[in-house]
């Protein structure tokens, strides 16, 4: 099934995680769809639960109850192949989590030889592509130890982006970098974006989310509290929560 | 220690009788003569030096099969165990997670017994007890020094695993790996680079501790030095030999691994 654009990619029904019983509710009932070539930005105080949302998506996080349904299939299913639906699904990670035992080259076409079997001189070649669209084509030989943080998660993105994925899940990308070097990696999300990928996005960067969202979820205590667009969240914030957690982050 | 400097002392008294006696050549001489003696009699005499050389290939022979069953059993006791702990939460209860829980437990009791005794003590239960009808010494060996080096070589393995972040896990998992691929491409490897010098160490142990295979009668290194001493009444030759052939196998082994780190450590420049 190849979904056009504006058809639900992502579909979640009353999605619950409970901790040590019911004692602590990360996500307490969220259902929302994501459609494809949609930016959805997931913004929120810390402890909301918007990370254990993200990390659902591709069943890191085992929800306690609700369905997820991916491409038409529902991934929470026991009969669903979680390895082969994770492979469509590219997931970028706060600390990057590039392998430091392996060139760039090797992290890059570890999973599309390994996994789609793709041979290694094609693997090699798409590659080189990608590294090329992010300015870092003449690093394929060094190891992440050599590379500096923007560099590193410039990387992380394109080695998602290797296997061809149909949606990019970003867990807070920019959340461990110096200061000078957000910018880098906003730029190569932003041409991603462009690009018309289906994009789920945890961050503190509201200046991303008005920007390039097109839609922006606002979590807190497990539940969805407010989805919009841009323009009504930032400028016309209903809930007094937002109002009052926008005041603190603008 | 002692033993041997006194031997030494002996040794130098009586040469000075002699060198006293002697007056053509000097004292030195007469002791590099001595020396030379003890030397011919403890090994060229009757080809006693056959002993060593024999003694070492099985000393040889045990550690390396040893070793290799050691691996083979530590990594798969440390997967087991380690298992058990990571997929804990993944596993829906069912046929596979009591066969994990099991093994998990068999594990656990073979690290416990193998641990908790001497080597002497397992390799006679080996060869007296459990083996009794074999007379394969050094199969026997292979399988005792190999089941004890696995109990250790399975608890560096699984301290490497446990020292990998999960966030490298996470990302094998993202992209599609199943749990023994993540395992196989991503964490092993950074975790025996990890416990290198650790497993190093356990390898120098053992080529050591096969040195009691003499209880059993298996003529290793040290039996066979310990042959000549009983032909030759003298202890300070083949003792000595017998040491220094160990110093220079662990020496030679220890530098090998130093380039082996210096190589897997290409990554963390």
């Amino acid at each position: 099934m190849i979904a056009e654009k504006g058809d639900v990619i992502i579909s979640v029904k009353d999605l619950k995680k409970y901790y040590n019983g019911e004692a602590i509710k990360a996500l307490d009932g969220i259902t929302t769809d994501i459609k494809k070539g949609e930016v959805v930005v997931v913004i929120g105080p810390s402890g909301s639960g918007k990370s254990t949302f993200l990390r659902s998506l591709n069943l890191l996080e085992r929800p306690t109850s609700g369905t997820i349904t991916f491409n038409g299939t529902d991934i929470t299913s026991k009969e669903t192949d979680i390895n082969k639906l994770r492979q469509k699904m590219g997931m970028v990670f706060q600390h990057f989590n590039l392998f430091p035992h392996l060139t760039i080259m090797k992290n890059m076409t570890l999973g599309p030889i390994k996994l789609r079997g793709m041979s290694k001189v094609e693997a090699e070649k798409r590659a080189k592509l990608l590294l090329g669209r992010v300015g870092l084509q003449d690093r394929a030989d060094a190891y992440p130890s050599q590379l500096s943080g923007g560099q590193k998660q410039r990387i992380a993105i394109v080695r998602a982006l290797a296997m061809e994925p149909d949606v990019m899940l970003f867990d807070e990308p920019t959340s461990a970098l110096d200061p000078e070097m957000v910018g880098e990696v906003l730029e190569v999300m932003k041409q991603l974006a462009k690009s018309g990928m289906t994009m789920v996005c945890v961050t503190h960067e509201m200046g991303f989310a008005r920007e390039v969202g097109t839609r922006v979820i606002f979590m807190d205590c497990g539940k969805i509290i407010e989805e919009n667009t841009p323009e009504q969240i930032f400028t016309n914030p209903q809930n007094e929560r937002l109002v009052s957690f926008l005041k603190k982050v603008l | 220690m002692i033993s041997i400097l006194s031997n030494v002392y002996a040794g130098v008294i009586a040469l000075a009788g002699e060198a006293a006696e002697q007056s053509s050549s000097g004292w030195f001489g007469d002791l590099w003569n001595k020396l030379r003696d003890d030397f011919i009699n403890n090994f060229i005499a009757k080809d006693r030096y056959q002993y060593l050389l024999k003694g070492l290939g099985v000393t040889f022979e045990v550690t390396f099969f040893a070793a290799l069953l050691g691996i083979l059993l530590g990594i798969i006791v440390a997967l087991i165990r380690s298992s058990h702990d990571k997929l804990a939460d993944e596993l829906r209860p069912g046929f596979f997670k009591v066969l994990l829980a099991v093994f998990n437990a068999l594990s656990n009791l073979y690290l416990t017994v193998v641990r908790g005794t001497p080597v002497v003590v397992q390799l006679m239960i080996a060869y007296f007890i459990i083996f009794a009808t074999s007379n394969n010494k050094v199969l026997v060996a292979i399988l005792a020094f190999g089941i004890n080096s696995g109990a250790y070589v399975a608890e560096i393995i699984r301290s490497g695993i446990m020292s990998i972040d999960i966030g490298q896990f996470e990302a094998g998992r993202s992209l599609g790996f199943g749990y023994i691929r993540t395992m196989i491409y991503i964490i092993i490897p950074q975790a025996i680079k990890n416990v290198l010098p650790a497993l190093a160490n356990e390898f120098i142990v053992l080529i050591k501790e096969t040195s009691v295979s003499g209880y059993v009668g298996l003529q290793d290194l040290t039996k066979g030095g310990d042959i000549i001493r009983s032909r030759t009444y003298s202890a300070f030759m083949p003792l000595i030999a017998v040491a220094a052939i160990y110093l220079v196998i662990v020496i030679f082994f220890s530098k090998l691994v130093t380039l082996l780190e210096r190589r897997l450590r290409n990554s963390d420049r």
